[in-house]
C-alpha cells in the first residue's frame, strides 16, 4: 500500500493505530447541525468504517476504521455534509482541503440558551468562512457569556459575548435582585445609592444577568453586541496555560481582522525548521513577544470607542 | 357605523389628536427582549398607527401610563417644599378589553377605598380608552372565566388591516377630528372562550389558610416579582426619601411601585418580616386577587390577562393555582 500521508492529514483523514484504517473527520463550524446530515455520517460510519462515531473534543465527528481504499468515495458521500455546512472546498467531491485550521467551536449561545449574550454559531460560521482552508494550526472557540462553557480560555482565540447593560432608573424600583445577583455570583460591579443602581463600569463584564433578573426592565441591553477577546490559551505538553484578555468591549469586524490578520504574523514568524513544519501560534507569540504579535494583528483594524486593549500580557 | 380610512389619513388625525392628548400604546422595542435577540411589547407614546403592536400581548400592562413607576412627589430644601409641574395635556390609551376592566380595579382602589389619591385621579380624569380587539386568545389569557372579554367602556374602537383603519366612535368628543373616510360598519370582536378555563371556589374562607398547598410555592417561586409588575391590577407602592449627595439638606419624596412578592414589602420598623416566606406570599397575592378584594368591592380584582403565567420564570401558574385551590376546597382540605 502506497499511501503519502501528509496529503491524507491535509484531508482531514488520519493515520491511526490499526495499520491500513484511517478515519475522516468531520467540520461543524459553530457545533450545530441539521439532523439529516447525521444519516450520511451514519451510513459512511456502516459503509466503510466499522459502525461507530467518535463524537470530537472540538464538536466535529471522526469516523474510524476506514480502509484507507476508500478515501475517494468516502469523499465523495460526505460531500453533502460538506455543502450543507457551507464548509469552503477547493474541488467539489474531494473532501476538506486543509486540517491544520480547526473546526471553529461554540457553545450554544442565544439560540437556546437564556444566557448567550449573542448567536455564537453564526459568528463562528462567519469565522470559519474567513480563515478556511488552511494549513496554519489555530484554535478558535466561542462562547455565549463569560461563563464560558465552551472553555474558551483554552484556545488561541477565544471569543466571550458580552452586552453593555442599559439603564433606566425610572423604571427600577429597587428590588435589588441584579445588585445580589452581581454581588454573589458574578464581580459585584452593581451597588444601591439613593435607591437606585449604580454600575461600576470598570468592574462590568457585561455577562448581562443583571438584564436576566430585572423584573421591570429597567436593565435592557446595548443595540451593539460586544465581545471579550481572550487569547493564546492551550492544552498540550509544553507549557499548557489559560488565555488572557487582549481586547475587551470588541466588536465582530475587529475580531475577524485581528484573526486574518494572525494568519498572516504567522506567515512571517513561523519557524521554518519546525518538526514537520508545524507550530502552534501561541508559541511564535511566545518567541516573538506580544508587542510584535499585537503590531501585526491590529494593523488596519479601527476598534470601537468602547475597546480596551491590554499595553501587554503576562501569561502564567 | 364606523368608518375606514387609510393609515395616512389616520396618521394625520393621530397628528391633530397629539396636540391636545398624549397617545399610548403597546409598542415592540427591537432587541429590548431580557434574552438576546428578542423584543420587548410595553407600553409608550406613539405617533403613527404602524407603530402600534396589535398582534401580540404586551408584556407589560398599560397601567404604566396610570401609575408613574418612579413618582416624584415633591422636592424639599431646608425650609420649602415643591411639587413638580402637572402635566395638563390629555391621556388617549390604546389597549384591550381586560385591560379597560383592571383599569375599573385600580379606580376602586385609589378613587373608592376611603380617601382619593389626588395623585392617581389627576391623571385618570385626563385619560380616555382606545379598544384594540382581540381576534383570537392569547397564551394564559382566561378573561371569559373572569367575564373581562367584553367592554363597552371606550371612547374609540381601532382596528388596523394592512394599510386601512377600521374605526368606531362612542365618544362625540372625537368626532370632529374624524370627519373624513368612508362609513363602513365596524364592530370589535370579542373572545368568547378561553383554551384555559378558571373557576374561583365558591364558599372560599380564610381555613384555607391553613391548606398544605401554599408551601409548593415556597420552594418553586424565587420571589423576583414579575407577577406583579406585569399584572395590570397590582397597585402597590413604596416610598422613597432622597437625600441628594451634594447637599444632604435637600432631596425628594418619591412614590415608586413595590411588590408583595418582594423581599422588603412586609419588613416592619425593627426589622421583623411577617410575611418572608414565598408560599405565604403566593397566598397572600393569590386571596387577595381572588378572595380579599372580591370581600370588599363585590366583584374580583383578577381580569385574567394571564401576564402573570406569560412572565414567571419558574413556570408558577395563577390560574392553575386558583383551579388547584378549588378542587381543595371541594375536597374540604
Amino acid at each position: 500500500m502506497d499511501i503519502n500521508t501528509k496529503k491524507l492529514k491535509k484531508n482531514a483523514f488520519r493515520v491511526t493505530k490499526e495499520r491500513g484504517k484511517t478515519a475522516i473527520r468531520v467540520r461543524v463550524p459553530g457545533g450545530h447541525i441539521e439532523a439529516k446530515h447525521l444519516l450520511i455520517l451514519k451510513n459512511i460510519a456502516e459503509k466503510y468504517g466499522n459502525g461507530t462515531l467518535h463524537i470530537t473534543t472540538r464538536q466535529g465527528f471522526e469516523i474510524p476504521g476506514i480502509s484507507m481504499e476508500y478515501i475517494d468515495d468516502v469523499n465523495k458521500e460526505i460531500q453533502p455534509v460538506i455543502e450543507g455546512l457551507n464548509i469552503n472546498q477547493v474541488d467539489p467531491n474531494t473532501g476538506y482541503p486543509a486540517s491544520g485550521t480547526r473546526n471553529v467551536a461554540a457553545c450554544v449561545g442565544n439560540n437556546v440558551c437564556p444566557f448567550g449574550n449573542y448567536n455564537t454559531t453564526d459568528f463562528a460560521k462567519r469565522i470559519e468562512d474567513a480563515i478556511f482552508p488552511n494549513d496554519y494550526h489555530v484554535k478558535i472557540a466561542l462562547t455565549g457569556c463569560p461563563n464560558d462553557c465552551i472553555k474558551s480560555r483554552m484556545h488561541d482565540f477565544g471569543i466571550i459575548g458580552m452586552t453593555e447593560p442599559q439603564y433606566d432608573p425610572y423604571r427600577c424600583i429597587a428590588c435589588e435582585a441584579c445588585v445580589d445577583n452581581c454581588r454573589d455570583r458574578i464581580v459585584g460591579a452593581l451597588s444601591i445609592e439613593n435607591n437606585k443602581v449604580v454600575r461600576n463600569e470598570d468592574k462590568c463584564i457585561g455577562c448581562g444577568e443583571c438584564i436576566l433578573k430585572c423584573p421591570m426592565s429597567a436593565w435592557t441591553r446595548s443595540e451593539e453586541k460586544y465581545y471579550k477577546l481572550v487569547i493564546m490559551g492551550r492544552t498540550g505538553k509544553k507549557n499548557p496555560r489559560l488565555a488572557r484578555e487582549f481586547i475587551t468591549w470588541v466588536d465582530e469586524e475587529s475580531i475577524i481582522k485581528i484573526i486574518l490578520n494572525t494568519y498572516r504574523y504567522v506567515d512571517k514568524y513561523i519557524d521554518k525548521d519546525a518538526p514537520g513544519g508545524k507550530e502552534h501560534v501561541g508559541y511564535i507569540v511566545d518567541r516573538t513577544g506580544f508587542q510584535e504579535f499585537k503590531k501585526w494583528v491590529l494593523k488596519d483594524v479601527e476598534l470601537g470607542p468602547k475597546a480596551i486593549v491590554e499595553e501587554n500580557i503576562y501569561w502564567y | 357605523m364606523g368608518i375606514s380610512l387609510s393609515n395616512k389619513e389616520f396618521n394625520n388625525i393621530l397628528d391633530e389628536l397629539k396636540k391636545e392628548y398624549k397617545i399610548y400604546a403597546p409598542k415592540l422595542f427591537k432587541g429590548k427582549g431580557r434574552f438576546s435577540d428578542t423584543d420587548l411589547v410595553r407600553y409608550d407614546e406613539i405617533s403613527s398607527i404602524e407603530e402600534i403592536e396589535f398582534g401580540k400581548k404586551s408584556y407589560y400592562s398599560p397601567k404604566e401610563v396610570l401609575l408613574p413607576i418612579t413618582q416624584t412627589l415633591f422636592y424639599f430644601t431646608e425650609d420649602k417644599v415643591i411639587e413638580p409641574e402637572i402635566d395638563h395635556k390629555k391621556t388617549l390609551v390604546f389597549l384591550r378589553s381586560c385591560d379597560i376592566h383592571a383599569v375599573k380595579r385600580l379606580d376602586e382602589i385609589y378613587l373608592e377605598n376611603g380617601v382619593e389619591d389626588p395623585y392617581y385621579k389627576r391623571r385618570r380624569e385626563k385619560m380616555k380608552f382606545i379598544l384594540m380587539e382581540c381576534e383570537k386568545s392569547f397564551e394564559n389569557c382566561f378573561c371569559a372565566s373572569m367575564g373581562t372579554n367584553e367592554t363597552d367602556d371606550y371612547s374609540l374602537f381601532v382596528k388596523s388591516e394592512g394599510d386601512r383603519v377600521f374605526l368606531d366612535i362612542k365618544d362625540k368628543e372625537f368626532s370632529s377630528y374624524f370627519d373624513t373616510g368612508v362609513e363602513t360598519e365596524v364592530f370589535p370582536n370579542f373572545v368568547k372562550e378561553n383554551k384555559i378555563e378558571v373557576n374561583i371556589p365558591e364558599n372560599l374562607d380564610i381555613d384555607i389558610f391553613k391548606s398544605l398547598m401554599w408551601k409548593e410555592y415556597t420552594s418553586r417561586c424565587i420571589g423576583c416579582g414579575r407577577c406583579n409588575t406585569v399584572c395590570g391590577t397590582c397597585s402597590c407602592f413604596s416610598m422613597q426619601d432622597i437625600f441628594y449627595k451634594d447637599n444632604e439638606r435637600t432631596g425628594e419624596r418619591r412614590r415608586v411601585w413595590a411588590s408583595c412578592q418582594i423581599d422588603g414589602y412586609s419588613e416592619v420598623a425593627g426589622g421583623f418580616d411577617f410575611r418572608s416566606d414565598q408560599g405565604d406570599r403566593m397566598r397572600f397575592k393569590v386571596m387577595h386577587k381572588i378572595y380579599d378584594f372580591n370581600k370588599r368591592f363585590g366583584y374580583q380584582m383578577c381580569v385574567g390577562c394571564g401576564r402573570c403565567d406569560d412572565a414567571c420564570p419558574e413556570y408558577i401558574s395563577f390560574s392553575n393555582c386558583v383551579n388547584k385551590l378549588n378542587e381543595k376546597v371541594k375536597e374540604g382540605k
